[in-house]
């Protein structure tokens, strides 16, 4: 028993030390850090209590953008969903289609989210890049993409539709082709049309890898920020700004480093206590018991 | 009405088709101007529309006007992205192969907390730690340097090895570990001469997932280095001001993303032979 102990131990202390000494405690500091009033000025460890926590509830620009986080998040997340699920039932069938679509969605997943960013903004500028172009052709005229807000968040939106709808395709592709054949059989047999046979068969045994695929997305479009950094700046104004990018502009931009941990860990606790609960939701909404 | 709906379906899918490999079209197309080709508003096709030049391509590789040397960042991504996920290969599998076998009970910590704590680390927004990193690199002036980066890379990476082998260790019958003790292996020899062997499919993808995640981070890499070692995404969203011509950085965009497409082509075969489940992830 003793040498199996050891043997043990072999296996997982080494990740398990390194994550904690990375990640762990890195995070216990920022706690720390969070009570100090760490700036370019003064930096140093002295104890302010809770000093930042209270700047940080009267701080409108940190409500805003975690509102604003919220609505892109939800608005790019659901459009991903819609789309990538749609797609899915369009080539599930056929495996012609499912092979090409397949390896030209995977293209956007895998490549670099600032890289392409960088090639979206020159694709909407206002007067050289091809989007304006192509509404000009539609007759829309000149749009003003990433000078006035709402356009510049739509940008937002679709870059980050563009990149991770086929993340939701490939999920929700995946769960289709593992569907037991038998349903759709006696749905079939029954006589249902393909609208009542996706939401009596299709959509409920769908219902537990969509609650997955939609947790996933929404844990990772509550990190944006490189994106809007390339494309907007947050700007015009702070018309884009997410949460994580405030944070980053107070912490190694202001170098205001007590208030940007008093920022970070509020950010955190919202983050995993909203996501707790969409989670939950989610999961008693859409998976029903003996589905 | 069959018909109807098969059209239906084509045109959908060449429209989002388009609008995949629309980005990817236009930086091929700019990548061959010149000033002449931006200036005059947007433009498509080349001698038709614009006169080519290869400029930008040739530019990557030297530092002539307007020209970005993609070479020195380039071997920085590959050396910082292939160290750190073969670091997080080796740590994850091990620790990954003992969740998977082994029964651990520290107080009321056991396997599952101690799975969930690894997985969990996706979940931290990097701006959190970017701040602690900044100030710990620093304190050990480990800033702007390649090892201060495999460091904090391994943290990334290191979740994701655990997560993908934790998965596939659990589909490996236990049987096979149990015969190997049987037969005289300690639990490591069990491990190192016949799961490992066995193990390739499970290792190809977590190994895919590490350097495709590695290989795409800006965040840390902008935050934590500054001149002497620059990454490749830094280095092309460094250039993105106004006055960086677009062909050039049309072309090292390409550059950068090129290997991942590759990638993106091997993981396709990969899925349609049935080697990987994108639904147990």
């Amino acid at each position: 028993m003793q040498g199996l102990t050891r043997y043990k131990l072999i296996f997982l202390l080494p990740g398990l030390l390194i994550l904690l000494g990375i990640i762990l405690f890195p995070l216990i500091f920022t706690v720390r850090v969070s009570f100090s009033g760490w700036d370019a000025i003064r930096p140093g460890l002295d104890w302010i209590g809770g000093t930042n926590y209270g700047r940080l509830f009267a701080d409108g620009r940190f409500w805003q953008s975690l509102s604003r986080l919220g609505a892109i998040a939800f608005t790019s997340v659901v459009l991903e969903y819609l789309l990538g699920f749609g797609l899915a039932l369009l080539v599930w069938r056929q495996v012609k289609f499912r092979r090409i679509t397949r390896v030209l969605f995977l293209i956007p997943m895998m490549t670099t989210p600032v890289v392409m960013a960088v090639i979206w903004r020159t694709i909407f500028h206002e007067s050289l890049g091809p989007a304006n172009d192509l509404a000009g052709m539609l007759g829309l005229g000149t749009i003003p993409w990433l000078t006035h807000s709402a356009w510049a968040t739509v940008v937002v939106i679709l870059v980050d539709v563009w990149q991770w709808t086929p993340f939701m395709f490939l999920l929700l592709l995946a769960g289709l082709l593992s569907l037991p054949k038998e349903p759709f059989l006696a749905a079939a047999i029954d006589g249902a049309g393909p609208i009542r046979t996706f939401f009596n068969v299709t959509f409920p045994a769908m219902a537990p890898i969509s609650v997955g695929a939609l947790i996933i997305r929404l844990i990772e479009a509550s990190k944006i920020m490189e994106t809007v950094y390339v494309i907007t700046s947050g700007g015009p104004g702070t018309s884009t700004e997410t949460s994580s990018y405030y944070i980053f502009i107070r912490g190694l931009r202001d170098f205001q480093i007590g208030y940007a941990a008093a920022l970070s860990v509020t950010y955190l606790v919202i983050m995993i206590v909203l996501l707790t609960i969409i989670a939950k939701i989610l999961t008693k909404t859409l998976v029903k018991p003996g589905a | 009405m069959l018909n109807f709906f098969k059209i239906f379906k084509v045109i959908a899918i060449v429209l989002w088709s388009a609008f995949v490999v629309a980005p990817f079209l236009w930086a091929l197309t700019t990548s061959f101007k010149t000033a002449n080709g931006v200036m005059g508003g947007a433009t498509y096709l080349p001698w038709v529309d614009y006169e080519p030049s290869l400029a930008a391509w040739k530019g990557l590789f030297g530092s002539g006007a307007g020209s970005i040397d993609v070479v020195g960042p380039f071997t920085n991504s590959l050396i910082v992205t292939l160290s750190a996920s073969a670091i997080s290969l080796a740590l994850g599998t091990l620790a990954a192969y003992g969740l998977s076998r082994f029964r651990y009970k520290v107080g009321p910590i056991s396997n599952t907390d101690l799975t969930f704590f690894f997985i969990s680390q996706r979940i931290m927004p990097p701006v959190v730690l970017a701040i602690p990193f900044f100030l710990m690199l620093g304190y050990f002036g480990l800033l702007d340097t390649i090892f201060g980066l495999i460091i904090v890379y391994v943290a990334l990476l290191l979740p994701i090895a655990v997560w993908v082998m934790v998965d596939f260790f659990n589909n490996i019958p236990r049987e096979l570990d149990e015969t190997a003790m049987i037969d005289g292996c300690t639990p490591f020899e069990a491990f190192w001469r016949v799961i490992l062997p066995n193990s390739l499919p499970g290792l190809v993808v977590a190994g895919i997932f590490c350097v495709v995640f590695g290989w795409n981070d800006f965040f840390f890499a902008f935050t934590l280095t500054f001149t002497n070692t620059q990454l490749l995404p830094v280095a092309i969203v460094s250039l993105n001001s106004s006055v960086t011509p677009w062909w050039s950085l049309s072309a090292s965009a390409l550059i950068s993303v090129a290997p991942l497409i590759i990638v993106a082509f091997l993981v396709e075969r990969y899925l349609e032979k049935g080697k990987i489940s994108v639904a147990s992830k």
